[in-house]
């Protein structure tokens, strides 16, 4: 299962500039184990004890993932992942 | 220095005044690669919070893919503080996520004098920079 990973500007260091590239797996999970294995310290960056990390939206297609299933959202083949850093403050 | 044109600043200025006492946020996009605020695009704030701001996620992809496909960017990310100065907030320090942004913030705390300065944060560093306002 392939599916296209769009990376915004402040995670572009851990995959040497590129603004999207491709990963492979059935959930969410596993593409990001997957980005791990090849653009390392991606995980660290989106997951936090085993939940995504608030400052972060990520979207399977125009989901935002928050709604379908965190972590556990399915993902199927050609499939396109948007992370955003999420916009918030005090 | 973040350099803006009057009309853009007073447009901050009327939402952060409209909103309060909760906080207001919003983008101003420009094209890429040129440091130049001209979109002026009001968010909504999805935690409708004196205190908190965040930009609703569906309506930030729809915004940062309309920005994509014209090839802009962020150039100002600005939000208010309504009860505290113009001065970013360990919050916000640690959610700044676009390093080549200004982040723009207006307090509202004075009734008829608003403040509202500029700043760079990268890394966890915060660095104020000066405001040009040019005449539109």
């Amino acid at each position: 299962m392939a599916v296209t990973v769009s990376i915004p500007t402040i995670l572009r260091t851990h995959t040497g500039g590129e603004k999207s590239v491709s990963a492979t797996g059935t959930t969410l999970a596993e593409v990001i184990d997957d980005l791990e294995n090849n653009h390392g310290g991606l995980k660290a960056r989106l997951v936090k004890e085993g939940s995504l990390h608030r400052f972060v939206n990520v979207y399977v297609n125009d989901e935002d993932v928050r709604f379908s299933g965190g972590l556990d959202a399915e993902v199927k083949d050609g499939d396109n992942v948007t992370i955003l850093p999420a916009v918030a403050g005090g | 220095m973040l350099v803006i044109r009057r009309d853009l600043v007073d447009a901050m200025v009327a939402h952060a005044r409209r909103d309060h006492p909760d906080e207001a946020c919003g983008v101003i996009a420009g094209p890429f690669g040129s440091d130049r605020p001209e979109r002026f695009i009001e968010m909504e704030n999805a935690e409708r919070s004196p205190t908190f701001y965040r930009f609703d996620a569906a309506e930030q992809l729809k915004v940062w893919r309309e920005m994509d496909a014209n090839d802009e960017v962020p150039v100002v990310i600005y939000h208010s503080h309504t009860a505290t100065e113009a001065y970013p907030s360990r919050t916000d320090v640690s959610f700044a996520g676009e390093p080549e942004a200004h982040y723009v913030l207006v307090s509202t705390r004075d009734p008829i004098e608003h403040e509202l300065r500029s700043y760079r944060i990268v890394e966890g560093v915060v660095t104020e920079e000066p405001v040009k306002i040019i005449e539109s």
